[in-house]
């Protein structure tokens, strides 16, 4: 079998830049629909790289979003510097929410993150570190 | 697959390549190459923004003229409510409608009841809809072309009701037809339109084989006739009869007024409603029903071939739609089996999104990568020298073969500037710098 091309690229997201927040997960989807990505599949990717995304924005400093698309898959990993998730069999329940009251204001922290990614995904995997940060990886099948 | 006509013409005999039309284009559908401007077909979404911004005139709504409407026994005028907001306050939408027997037509006639059927139906089809949220209103010819384009999987929750425009033109020529014994094809109904994407609308409309509206004219065309006829002579201006709601439906946010429906959002301006369309394909706008949409910040009443100042027409608008007030009895259109059916267009409208970078998703992958590694080498500040309207689509040009990367002229002062500064570094600058450019003259 010959070599599958793969295209990655990797994007920086900053913790509390609520002014920007969504803009990675919109670029996400405009490189999807480029590469001619089914509909389905884009939305499917966009959600959950934007709710992949907002957890780096309510809950660390600083994370980053890697994607790689290759013509089998689409491969999203996202690692941030935060405070790390304590319980994640707990996080992963839907309306579990630590995000702050701040956020709450403006409409986020229902809980429903992480468990809309694993509901968008073909497989989820995540693990973190207290105090130091998480690593979250989706992989969906084309 | 049909080819899609557009409603802008550029003439290359007037264009001076100033790249204006170029950095106004809200989807990178131009180009300017060897000084003159082209339009990548597929990607126009008929906005008009070009046509506006273009200093020279070069480029024009392909809208029908006033001399080519002779071919039609009775011509009947139907003005966009846009119309109404252009002229100055003291003159009252009858005697606009007046003035335009004066300026070619037989017959003038408005549209808004038939604004406020639509508005009833729509607002009866959002009761009967059980989901997904939110629908959007398919009255932006623009709006409809760019959810077909850029947010195909959004084309099904375009609703299915016919324009008020349409519905009004169907209605006064079964009618006209009847009183003046003419053959239905002998009466021209004739738009009078705010936009150039009016006239594609017409042309290829959506969901059905044929317009009901038989030309398009551009208000800014018959403006000046018809203000030079309202100051100099004294018309018989009949009585009323205008829809305040109806009228409103020339300001963003009109339609919303006229539906009395709950959670419905008007979205006006093309990069706001990219954005709130990018959001309601992500389901992120479920608690919305109804979403207006329209290409123009201030809705139809700043359509590019308006002459107003937008701002200044919606004031207008809102000032006649209150002394209007909403009709004290809603007019029927269609034969009165439940309006809703009548309105309703059953043909399906298709999505056509944008051709990906190649059919074969593993070359596309390549060439996004090749695309992603020439923008890194690129200068990313976006000047357009090379004739592309940012640096990203200038990768894709160069990778798609629309151009050759030594189109852009930042690098090649780069990489001049190199040689210069090696030539000056090195031991006989002046000979060096001075041959090469011996070389090089005649």
């Amino acid at each position: 079998m010959s070599e599958q091309p793969v295209f990655s690229q990797c994007f920086e997201i900053r913790g509390r830049d609520f002014a920007n927040a969504g803009r990675v997960s919109t670029t996400v989807k405009s490189i999807l629909k480029e590469i001619g990505m089914a509909p389905a599949l884009v939305r499917r990717a966009a959600i959950a790289a934007y709710e992949a995304e907002m957890n780096v924005v309510l809950h660390a400093d600083r994370g980053f979003l890697e994607l790689k698309v290759s013509p089998g898959r689409v491969q999203v990993t996202v690692v941030d510097q935060g405070q790390g998730i304590g319980d994640i069999e707990l996080a992963m329940r839907e309306g579990y929410s630590t995000a702050s009251d701040e956020a709450r204001e403006m409409g986020f922290g229902a809980g429903m993150g992480l468990p809309n990614i694993r509901k968008n995904a073909d497989e989820f995997e995540i693990e973190s570190d207290v105090g130091r940060g998480t690593r979250l990886d989706f992989r969906i099948r084309v | 697959m049909r080819r899609f006509s557009h409603s802008v013409r550029i003439t290359a005999g007037k264009c001076r390549g100033r790249m204006a039309c170029m950095r106004a284009c809200p989807t990178e559908a131009i180009r300017v190459r060897r000084g003159k401007a082209s339009l990548l077909e597929d990607r126009c979404i008929d906005c008009g923004e070009c046509v506006r911004a273009c200093p020279h005139g070069a480029i024009v709504a392909a809208t029908a003229h006033m001399e080519d409407l002779s071919r039609f026994r009775y011509k009947i005028a139907l003005p966009s409510p846009a119309l109404f907001g252009q002229f100055p306050e003291e003159i009252p939408p009858e005697a606009v409608l007046a003035s335009l027997l004066r300026v070619g037509f037989d017959e003038a006639c408005e549209p808004t009841a038939a604004c406020d059927a639509v508005a009833r139906a729509v607002g009866e089809y959002l009761n009967k809809h059980p989901g997904p949220w939110p629908l959007i209103s398919p009255f932006c010819p623009t709006v409809v072309r760019l959810v077909q384009a850029r947010y195909p999987s959004l084309a099904e929750r375009l609703i299915p009701i016919d324009s008020p425009m349409e519905i009004a033109a169907r209605e006064i020529r079964e009618r006209r037809a009847r009183q003046l014994g003419l053959a239905p094809h002998q009466i021209g109904i004739i738009s009078l339109t705010p936009c150039p994407p009016q006239m594609v609308a017409v042309k290829y409309p959506p969901r059905k084989k044929s317009s009901n509206i038989d030309a398009v004219v551009a208000i800014s065309e018959i403006f000046e006739p018809a203000l030079r006829v309202l100051s100099s002579t004294k018309l018989a201006v009949p009585a009323g009869g205008l829809s305040g709601t109806g009228l409103g439906w020339a300001v963003l946010g009109g339609q919303l007024e006229a539906l009395s429906a709950e959670s419905c959002l008007a979205v006006g301006g093309l990069d706001h409603v990219e954005r709130i369309l990018g959001d309601a394909e992500d389901g992120k706008l479920a608690k919305v029903r109804y979403l207006e949409c329209q290409a123009c910040a201030q809705g139809c009443c700043g359509g590019s071939l308006t002459v107003e100042n937008p701002y200044v027409a919606r004031t207008r608008i809102l000032k006649l739609a209150e002394r209007c007030g909403a009709p004290r009895q809603p007019r029927q259109f269609g034969d009165g089996g439940g309006f809703q059916q009548t309105l309703l267009l059953p043909g399906k409208l298709t999505a056509r999104p944008l051709a990906p970078l190649d059919e074969d998703i593993s070359v596309a992958i390549s060439k996004r990568t090749r695309i992603a590694e020439l923008l890194h080498g690129l200068p990313k500040i976006d000047c357009g020298a090379c004739g592309s309207p940012t640096c990203r689509s200038f990768a894709e040009d160069v990778v798609l073969g629309r151009a050759v990367i030594d189109d852009c002229d930042v690098l090649i002062a780069r990489r001049s500037r190199r040689h210069l500064d090696a030539a000056a570094s090195s031991k006989h600058p002046a000979t060096t710098v001075g041959a090469r450019v011996r070389e090089r003259s005649p």
